[in-house]
């Protein structure tokens, strides 16, 4: 079955990228952008029918390699 | 002294590092990443670059390949390990130390000389050292160290900072900051400070008609250190 999973930063780490998505908008007339975020997603496709077995092997995949979570995390939708 | 440089797709850094090595009496062997086991080495040594084309995070693939497991091994039985710039981004993320290396702050490359001011007290890399401000060079576009308030403060209790950003007299302040690190921390030790990563380059600044020498005191001294 298929897994998206959405890596953020954590509220309060820097995002440099995000700023500058901000600051363009702004530049670009949308004035009401208030804060930008960028983060990652991920379509994960699992052979796995089992979806709480599958919500659990992609919650180890992502505390394992896709978030660092000294800053990101991760929500398995 | 036997040292070991591990390769990675896309590492670009190995052989500058192999030859300053060499050059200052060290017999070294490159090993390949999806071996997995190590030559007996004194000190392994990942290099600059950009494993794996920086995907994912920088770091985070080549901190899973296959060689990595026993460089962990080697690390955690008390083996010497410098992790150079992407070295040192793979260290974070093997989890041997602590933080992160997040995109610089004003987004851009940076490719400068920079001068650090190196801690040379209970460790093998700078202990003994004639100078403690060195010029060393840096090329990167994560070399923002990042870690949380407890990690930083236990940092500092163990001494585990090896070397700030700083200005040529040795000023640690804003100013000399190139990336927007944490406490100006260009580099850290583990807390038994058998482990250094840090983003500046030593070997770039081996030869004085090419850059400047003070990477040679770094690799005289550590040569030294192991005799």
């Amino acid at each position: 079955m298929k897994i998206k999973v959405i890596v953020t930063l954590k509220s309060g780490v820097l995002d440099p990228q995000g700023k500058a998505i901000q600051q363009t908008l702004n530049g670009m007339g949308f004035a009401n952008v208030k804060d930008v975020r960028q983060g990652k997603y991920f379509d994960i496709d699992v052979d796995e029918n089992d979806e709480q077995k599958a919500k659990l092997s992609a919650e180890e995949i992502c505390k394992k390699l896709l978030a660092n979570q000294v800053i990101e995390d991760f929500k398995i939708i | 002294m036997n040292s070991s440089v591990i390769i990675f797709p896309g590492s670009n850094c190995d052989r500058d590092m192999d030859v300053a090595l060499k050059k200052f009496g060290f017999k070294n062997k490159m090993v390949w990443h999806d071996d997995d086991k190590l030559p007996k080495s004194d000190l392994i040594v990942l290099p600059g670059g950009f494993s794996y084309g920086d995907y994912l995070r920088c770091g985070s693939i080549a901190g899973k390949s296959k060689i990595i497991q026993s460089v962990i091994d080697f690390a955690n039985s008390g083996g010497l390990v410098l992790g150079i710039c992407n070295g040192f981004q793979i260290l974070t993320e093997t989890g041997l130390l602590k933080g992160v290396l997040q995109q610089n702050k004003n987004i851009e490359f940076i490719c400068k000389n920079i001068f650090v001011k190196v801690n040379n007290s209970e460790n093998k890399f700078f202990e003994n050292i004639d100078k403690d401000v060195l010029e060393l060079h840096i090329a990167h576009n994560e070399g923002n160290y990042f870690c949380t308030e407890d990690e930083l403060k236990s940092l500092e209790d163990n001494n585990q900072i090896a070397a700030y950003y700083c200005s040529s007299d040795g000023k640690v302040d804003d100013k000399s900051n190139p990336n927007g690190a944490i406490k100006n921390i260009a580099g850290i030790f583990n807390k038994k400070k058998n482990i250094l990563g840090m983003m500046p380059h030593p070997e770039r600044m081996i030869d004085q008609s090419l850059s400047g020498e003070d990477g040679s005191i770094f690799f005289e001294n550590l040569l030294m250190n192991l005799k």
